[in-house]
C-alpha cells in the first residue's frame, strides 16, 4: 500500500436484502485529498460514506484508512470525524458539551479536552458561542459547531455527508467557502457527499459522479466537465444541461456528424481518425456556443456554423438563456444578458468540435 | 512495531460484513427480557383460555397454569346462557346483546357529533370556539367522579336516567374532547386550498362537510371506531350508574356474575365469562393492527 | 345588487358552524364547567339522600379527613400512583428501547405487550384475581414445586393488597406507555445516533445522557397520562378485590362512587370527588405551565 493513499476502499459491495446498493467499488484517495462524492438521491453516495465510516455492515470487501484495515473497526476507532445533514448535534449540552462529550468519554485528559476546544473554537470563530444549547444557534452556527466536533477529534479523515443542504442560499455559499478555507489550513483527507454540483466543482480536488451504486466518473472537476466519461456524467454536471443530438459518426479526413435535421464537420475532436463509423450522441454545452458571429471573426471557436430559429428566451440578469430549435432539434445557448434577442428570431450559432462530446448511442461512453 | 504487525494481520483478516456471533451477550439481554416481559402479559391471556377449557374438578386438582387433560366447552356453554346474577339465570348473552345495543348509536352519534364538531373547529373558526375547544379539552382530565352526579340528576330532569338514551348521551359526552380533538386536527391537516376552493364554487358549511370533508375522513373515522368501539365496551362506572339492571353492559353483568357471593364458585365458567367479554375488544385489536395504535397515539397527545 | 344588501349583523355569521358546535358548547359549559361547579358547590352542604342546600361550611371535608376509610384510599392511591407511575415509565421505555433495536418479530413483541390494553379494567381484574388465587394460582404452584411454606397472596392480605392490583395495572397499563415511548425514540433523528457511534459513546450513555434528556417532552406526555388515569382507578379495584379485605384496597373514586350510590351520604361523596379534582388540578396546572408556558418563552 501506498505512502500517500488515505482511503482505499477494495471491491466493496453493499446489498440490502437483495438490492444491490453498492456494486464491487474500488476507490483510493490521497492524503489530503478533497474528494466529493456526487450524484442524485438513491444513487449510494451516502451509503457510501457511511460505510466508509462504519455506520453501515458492508456484504463484501475491504476499507483501508491510514493503512489500518477498519472493515470491523467501530466507528470511533476509524480515525474519522463526522458532519451530518441535521447537524446532529445534541440538543439538551451546550456547545462545549457537544465538542467535549466524545472525548470526555473516551477518557482525555481534562487538560488536553480544553486545549482541543480552544483551537477549535479559534479555528471556526465559535468562542462566543461555546456556553450556548443549539436550539441558540442559528442554521450556520450549528453546522459550524457539529464541524467542530469533528474538528476536536483530532483525526485525519473528515467526512461530511450533505452538510450544507439544510441551509438558505446564502449561507450555504459562505460555509462552502469557509469549508474551502479549513481545508487549506488544515489539510485532512475529506470526503464530501453532496448533490449540488457547484458545491463539489468549487470544493472538490477529484469528483466521483455516482449513479445506481456505482462511480461513473472520478476525475478532477475540470475533466469531468470538459470531458465527462460517458452521457450521464455529461448532462448531470452543467447547468443548463449539455444539449445532446441523435445522429451518425461518418469517418474519414474530414469526419462528419449528421442527422435528418443538420450535418457538419467535427474535425478537430480528439482522435477521430481512430475511430470507426458508428451511431452518436453529440454533446455540446450552452456555454460553448457563439451567436451571430461571423466565421471568420472567431477562427476555430466558431468552426461548425448553424442556422437556428429562437423559440423563447430567458433573461437571467448576468446572462440570457435561448432555446432554439434546429428543424425540429431542440438547442440550449447562452448569450450575454444585455442581448438584444427574442422569440422568433433567425440567429447563426457555431462553435468548435473540440469542445464538444462524442458519446456511442449503445454505450453511452465517450469516444 | 507491533502496531504494524496487528496492522498487517487485520488487513489480511478483516474483508465483508463483521462477523457477529448470534448469542452475543447483547441479542440474550435483548431477547432473554422481551421473553420474560411476553411471558408477563402472555400468562393471564393463556390463564383465562385453559381455565375455562377445564372441568372443576380438575381446577380444584391441579393449579391454574396446568393445560387442560380434558377439554370441556361445558363452561362457556354456561357463561354464555345459564350463569345466574342476582334471580336472572340467562347468562352473560343478555350483558352481551345489551353492550351491543348501547355500543351502537353511541358509537355512531358519538363520532357523528365530534366529526361535525371537529370541521366546525378547523375550518369554520369563530369566536370563542377556541375557549371552548380548551374548555373541552381541559374536560378530558377532569375525574368523572365530580360529574357523575350532576348528570344523573340532568338525565333524571330530561327522562332518560335508566335508559338506553341516557348511557348514549353520556358516552358521547365524555367521548368529545378525544374525539373532537382527533377531527379537528385530522381537517387542520388536509390542505386549506382544497376547502377554499369548494367555497369559491360556492359550497357552504354542509355541502363542503358531505362531499368533500367527511369522504376524506375516512381513515380517521376508522380509528375513531376503534377508540369508541373499544373504550365504551369496555365501559363500567357509566353502566353501573347510569342504567338499570335489566340494561346492564356486559361488564357490568360479568362483574355481577364472577363477584358474587351467593353459590359456589365455577372459576371456569368464571374465566369463560371474562374472556368472553375481552373478546370483542382483543379482536378488534388483532384485526386492526396499526390503526389501533393510531387511536391510542392519537389519544396519547390529547392536551 | 350588493349594494342594497343589507348587512347581516355579526352573531348571524358562520351561523352553521355555531349551530354544528352546540354540543361541543353544552359539554363544555354545562358539563365540564357546570356539573363540576355544581359538586364543588354542594360539597359544603350537608346533602344526604338528597342534594340540599344547608351550608355546613368545611363540615364534610373535616369529617372526610376523620374517616379512616378515606385516608386508606388516599394512602393505596398515593402508592399505587407512585409504583405505578415508576414501574410504566421504566417497563414503558425500557421494552421500547429494546423493540428499537432492530430486532426480529418487532411487530409480535408490539402486540403481545399491548394486547391487554384493549381489555377492560373489569377483565384485567378477574383475570389477575385467579390467577393470584392463593388457591390455585402463583402461590399453589409454588408450593407444588416444593416450597411448602411459600407465601403470596397479595388479595388477601391487607398489608400488600395494593400491590396486587399494581401488577394487574402495570400488566393493563404498560403497553400504552411502551407505545408511547417507542414511537418517541422513533421520532429522534438517526443522524444523532450515528454521531454518537462516531463519537465513540456506548449504547446505554447515549440513551441515558442523549436520547432521555431528548425526550422530555413524551415523558411528561406519558406521565400526565399515567397520573390521570392512576386517579380514575376505580373498576380494576371494584373486579379484583372489591376494596377489600376489609377497607385495605379502597381508593377515592370507590369512595366517592359508594358514599353518593349506596350510603347516601352525598355531602361526602362531592367532598371526595373535590378532593379528586384538587389532585389532578395539582398534576395538570405545572404540566400546563411547561408544555405551553416554555412554547410561549421560546
Amino acid at each position: 500500500m501506498q505512502d500517500n493513499i488515505s482511503i482505499s476502499i477494495r471491491d466493496l459491495k453493499l446489498n440490502f436484502g437483495s438490492v444491490e446498493v453498492l456494486k464491487q467499488l474500488n476507490l483510493d484517495i490521497g492524503v489530503g485529498e478533497f474528494l466529493v462524492l456526487l450524484g442524485s438521491s438513491g444513487c449510494g453516495k451516502s451509503t457510501l460514506l457511511n460505510c466508509i465510516a462504519g455506520l453501515l455492515d458492508i456484504t463484501d470487501g475491504q476499507i483501508f484508512i491510514n493503512g489500518n484495515n477498519v472493515t470491523w473497526a467501530e466507528p470511533s476507532q476509524r480515525g474519522i470525524g463526522m458532519v451530518f445533514q441535521s447537524y446532529a448535534l445534541y440538543p439538551q449540552m451546550t456547545v462545549e458539551g457537544n465538542l467535549s462529550f466524545g472525548l470526555k468519554n473516551a477518557g482525555v485528559p481534562k487538560k488536553e479536552i480544553a486545549e482541543r476546544i480552544a483551537r477549535t473554537a479559534e479555528i471556526l470563530q465559535i468562542q462566543p458561542l461555546l456556553k450556548r444549547k443549539p436550539a441558540a444557534l442559528s442554521g450556520g452556527q450549528r453546522q459550524r459547531v457539529a464541524i467542530g466536533r469533528a474538528l476536536v477529534r483530532d483525526v485525519d479523515v473528515f467526512l461530511f455527508d450533505e452538510p450544507l443542504s439544510n441551509l438558505d442560499a446564502k449561507l450555504r455559499a459562505d460555509l462552502r467557502v469557509e469549508i474551502k478555507r479549513l481545508h487549506q489550513r488544515l489539510k485532512n483527507t475529506m470526503i464530501y457527499v453532496t448533490h449540488d454540483q457547484v458545491e463539489a466543482m468549487t470544493l472538490a480536488d477529484r469528483i466521483a459522479i455516482m449513479k445506481g451504486g456505482l462511480i461513473m466518473q472520478l476525475d478532477s472537476p475540470s475533466v469531468i466537465y470538459n470531458k465527462p466519461a460517458n452521457k450521464y456524467v455529461a448532462g448531470f454536471i452543467g447547468s443548463p444541461a449539455m444539449n445532446f443530438f441523435e445522429g451518425q459518426l461518418k469517418v474519414g479526413a474530414d469526419p462528419q456528424f449528421s442527422n435528418s435535421s443538420m450535418e457538419f464537420s467535427v474535425k478537430g475532436y480528439q482522435a477521430t481518425e481512430a475511430l470507426q463509423d458508428q451511431k452518436v450522441w453529440f454533446g455540446i454545452r450552452p456555454e460553448h456556443i457563439q451567436v451571430n458571429t461571423p466565421a471568420d471573426a472567431c477562427a476555430d471557436a466558431c468552426a461548425v456554423q448553424l442556422d437556428v430559429v429562437v423559440d423563447l428566451v430567458e433573461p437571467m440578469g448576468s446572462d440570457t438563456l435561448v432555446w432554439a430549435n434546429i428543424q425540429g432539434q431542440v438547442l440550449r445557448f447562452r448569450m450575454d444578458g444585455l442581448a438584444d434577442i427574442k422569440g422568433g428570431d433567425r440567429v447563426r450559432v457555431g462553435f468548435d468540435p473540440v469542445r464538444a462530446s462524442l458519446f456511442n448511442q449503445q454505450s453511452e461512453l465517450r469516444l | 512495531m507491533a502496531k504494524s504487525e496487528t496492522n498487517t494481520r487485520l488487513r489480511e483478516g478483516a474483508r465483508g460484513t463483521k462477523p457477529s456471533k448470534a448469542w452475543s451477550r447483547r441479542n440474550i439481554f435483548i431477547y432473554g427480557t422481551l421473553l420474560v416481559a411476553a411471558i408477563y402479559y402472555l400468562l393471564p391471556l393463556y390463564v383465562m383460555v385453559v381455565t375455562s377449557l377445564k372441568g372443576m374438578p380438575e381446577i380444584r386438582m391441579g393449579n391454574v397454569f396446568g393445560p387442560p387433560m380434558e377439554i370441556t366447552f361445558q363452561p362457556w356453554v354456561k357463561a354464555w346462557s345459564e350463569a345466574c346474577t342476582g334471580i336472572n339465570c340467562d347468562g352473560l348473552s343478555r350483558g352481551f346483546w345489551n353492550s351491543v345495543q348501547i355500543l351502537i348509536p353511541s358509537v355512531t352519534i358519538s363520532i357523528a357529533v365530534a366529526a361535525v364538531n371537529g370541521y366546525a373547529l378547523a375550518n369554520w373558526r369563530f369566536k370563542g370556539a377556541e375557549v371552548f375547544f380548551t374548555i373541552l379539552i381541559i374536560g378530558a382530565f377532569i375525574p368523572y367522579q365530580i360529574m357523575i352526579y350532576p348528570i344523573v340528576i340532568i338525565l333524571r330532569e330530561l327522562g332518560l336516567y335508566g335508559g338506553l338514551w341516557g348511557l348514549v348521551m353520556v358516552h358521547t359526552i365524555f367521548g368529545m374532547p378525544i374525539l373532537t380533538l382527533l377531527f379537528r386536527n385530522y381537517f387542520a391537516s388536509i390542505p386549506e386550498e382544497l376547502f377554499k376552493a369548494a367555497r369559491v364554487d360556492g359550497a357552504g358549511f354542509w355541502g363542503i362537510f358531505f362531499k368533500i370533508m367527511l369522504p376524506m375522513a375516512l381513515p380517521i373515522i376508522v380509528v375513531a371506531i376503534i377508540l369508541q368501539v373499544t373504550g365504551i365496551w369496555n365501559d363500567f362506572l357509566f353502566g353501573v350508574i347510569y342504567t338499570k339492571p335489566d340494561l346492564y353492559p356486559m361488564t357490568v353483568q360479568l362483574n355481577n356474575i364472577v363477584n358474587s357471593v351467593q353459590g359456589v364458585k365455577e372459576y371456569n365458567v368464571n374465566m369463560a365469562a371474562t374472556l368472553l367479554t375481552g373478546l370483542v375488544p382483543l379482536v378488534i385489536y388483532f384485526f386492526s393492527g396499526k390503526l389501533f395504535v393510531r387511536g391510542i397515539a392519537a389519544g396519547a397527545v390529547k392536551g | 345588487m350588493a349594494a342594497t344588501q343589507q348587512p347581516r349583523p355579526a352573531w348571524l355569521k358562520n351561523m352553521s358552524a355555531k349551530l354544528a358546535s352546540i354540543p361541543m358548547v353544552f359539554t363544555a359549559l354545562v358539563i365540564f364547567v357546570g356539573c363540576t361547579l355544581w359538586t364543588v358547590y354542594y360539597s359544603f352542604t350537608n346533602s344526604k339522600l338528597l342534594p340540599n342546600s344547608n351550608f355546613v361550611g368545611l363540615d364534610q371535608y373535616t369529617r372526610l379527613w376523620e374517616t379512616n376509610r378515606w385516608l386508606v384510599s388516599v394512602e393505596n392511591l398515593v402508592i399505587y400512583g407512585v409504583c405505578s407511575l415508576i414501574l410504566s415509565l421504566v417497563l414503558g421505555f425500557l421494552l421500547a428501547a429494546l423493540l428499537d433495536q432492530k430486532i426480529r418479530f418487532e411487530n409480535t413483541f408490539r402486540s403481545i405487550f399491548l394486547y391487554p390494553f384493549a381489555l377492560s379494567f373489569i377483565v384485567t381484574g378477574l383475570v389477575w384475581q385467579w390467577i393470584l388465587n392463593p388457591e390455585y394460582g402463583v402461590q399453589h404452584l409454588v408450593r407444588q414445586l416444593g416450597w411448602t411454606s411459600f407465601t403470596f397472596d397479595p388479595l388477601y392480605n391487607a398489608d400488600i393488597v395494593i400491590y396486587g392490583i399494581l401488577i394487574a395495572g402495570i400488566w393493563q397499563g404498560s403497553g400504552l406507555i411502551m407505545c408511547i415511548m417507542l414511537a418517541g425514540l422513533r421520532g429522534i433523528d438517526s443522524e444523532i445516533w450515528k454521531a454518537a457511534r462516531v463519537d465513540g459513546i456506548p449504547t446505554w450513555k447515549t440513551y441515558l445522557w442523549v436520547v432521555i434528556p431528548m425526550m422530555k417532552p413524551v415523558f411528561i406526555t406519558a406521565l400526565v397520562l399515567i397520573a390521570s388515569g392512576i386517579v380514575k382507578v376505580y373498576d380494576l379495584v371494584v373486579a379484583q378485590t372489591s376494596g377489600g379485605p376489609g377497607i385495605a384496597s379502597e381508593v377515592p373514586a370507590k369512595y366517592v362512587y359508594d358514599k353518593m350510590f349506596q350510603a347516601q351520604n352525598l355531602g361526602q361523596g362531592f367532598a371526595a370527588s373535590t378532593m379528586m379534582l384538587l389532585s389532578v388540578v395539582v398534576i395538570l396546572i405545572p404540566w400546563a405551565y411547561l408544555q405551553f408556558g416554555g412554547k410561549r418563552r421560546g
